[in-house]
């Protein structure tokens, strides 16, 4: 049976020099998408914080593949986080995980995305 | 594909947050930048720039950014340092300097830093000139970012979309830089491109601004720097003594 939505696994690179909470980056994520596209852009989203390592700065963000251009688009204008500058980075965009895991594999947030798919 | 980033303000005086932007600038993808700087500057600062930028293995591009009050000023800056800067852009603050920038094939960069609707003035005139001429367009994307934290961003938005449609009908090209001087303002060359969503771009188009626009200003200039270079489609093959 196919999906009535599909998605889209974004891996994200936290840059900031301060520590934050997983509640802090969704709420970075979701003002950010708010601001640009408004509650009816936001909902057609679908967003959601899969996974957040503080340690490693590794997110990973779930979406609907429609909405992929616009999360996208929002994800770069983000510039604080709570009160403290940063900056987000799609690494890598993909259907799955399990996909996700696999073509982050060259990168140093291999083992956190291994961890997901797990 | 070759991603360009030709403005990121390295601070030349501080050495340690250059090195910083530059290992940026390299992990983020980019393989060739343009670092602005004063007309006055001296040769070792330059070079240790270039230096900076070669052991991360970027390609490095001198550029000039004139901000003058009037079309003689201009042509001035032009006159007096065209020949010592690989790129030069022109900060158009009135009419009259943006439509003497657009004429004018020594400029290679249009810029209009303020989103004030008065001071934002490629129309069609302008582009019409600046396609005549080859000079691009230029967008900051830290400029958009910033001003995007301070307000609300209808106002950017619709003046840029208006802008890039103005530029994609008569050809000019657009380069996307980062305009940024610290690296949390610098984004990837493919976020930059995402952004571009919000101004009514194609990401291909967004791209091109980041790739082929870009390195095509640097490769045309470099040529003209070159001392074998006489004029467009002319140059010095073989020099002839005695005759």
């Amino acid at each position: 049976m196919t999906r009535l939505v599909r998605r889209r696994y974004l891996a994200l690179r936290v840059d900031c020099e301060e520590s934050f909470e997983f509640n802090a980056v969704s709420d970075a994520v979701w003002n950010a998408v708010l601001r640009l596209f408004g509650e009816v852009g936001a909902s057609q989203a679908g967003l959601f914080l899969v996974k957040y390592d503080d340690e490693k700065r590794y997110a990973v963000l779930r979406c609907a593949h429609k909405a992929l251009p616009m999360v996208r688009a929002a994800i770069a204008t983000i510039t604080r986080i709570g009160a403290a500058p940063a900056a987000v980075h799609v690494i890598r965009v993909s259907g799955t995980l399990k996909a996700l895991s696999r073509k982050t594999a060259n990168t140093q947030y291999e083992q956190c995305a291994r961890q997901l798919s797990e | 594909m070759k991603f360009v980033d030709l403005h990121l303000c390295l601070p030349w005086k501080d050495e340690e947050q250059a090195r910083r932007l530059i290992a940026k600038s390299t992990e983020l993808g980019y393989s060739q930048i343009g670092v602005p700087f004063q007309p006055n500057i001296k040769a070792e600062a330059v070079n240790q720039m270039r230096q900076a930028c070669g052991e991360s293995s970027l390609d490095f591009v001198t550029r000039l950014d004139l901000a003058p009050r009037s079309p003689s000023e201009l042509l001035v800056g032009l006159r007096r340092f065209r020949r010592s800067f690989e790129v030069v852009s022109v900060l158009c603050s009135s009419k009259a300097v943006a439509r003497q920038a657009a004429r004018d094939r020594r400029v290679d960069l249009l810029c209009f830093q303020s989103f004030d609707p008065k001071k934002r003035l490629l129309d069609t005139a302008e582009a019409e000139l600046a396609s005549a001429s080859g000079a691009a367009l230029e967008l900051d994307m830290a400029h958009v970012l910033s001003s995007l934290e301070d307000r609300s961003g209808v106002g950017i938005f619709t003046r840029l979309r208006r802008e890039l449609a103005v530029a994609k009908s008569f050809d000019v090209p657009v380069i996307f830089s980062s305009g940024a001087s610290q690296p949390l303002l610098l984004r990837k060359p493919e976020d930059c491109a995402a952004l571009a969503f919000l101004f009514d771009v194609e990401e291909s188009f967004a791209l091109e601004g980041l790739t082929r626009n870009p390195a095509a200003v640097v490769e045309r200039n470099r040529k003209k720097l070159r001392p074998d270079y006489v004029a467009p489609g002319v140059r010095v093959i073989k020099e002839m003594r005695g005759l």
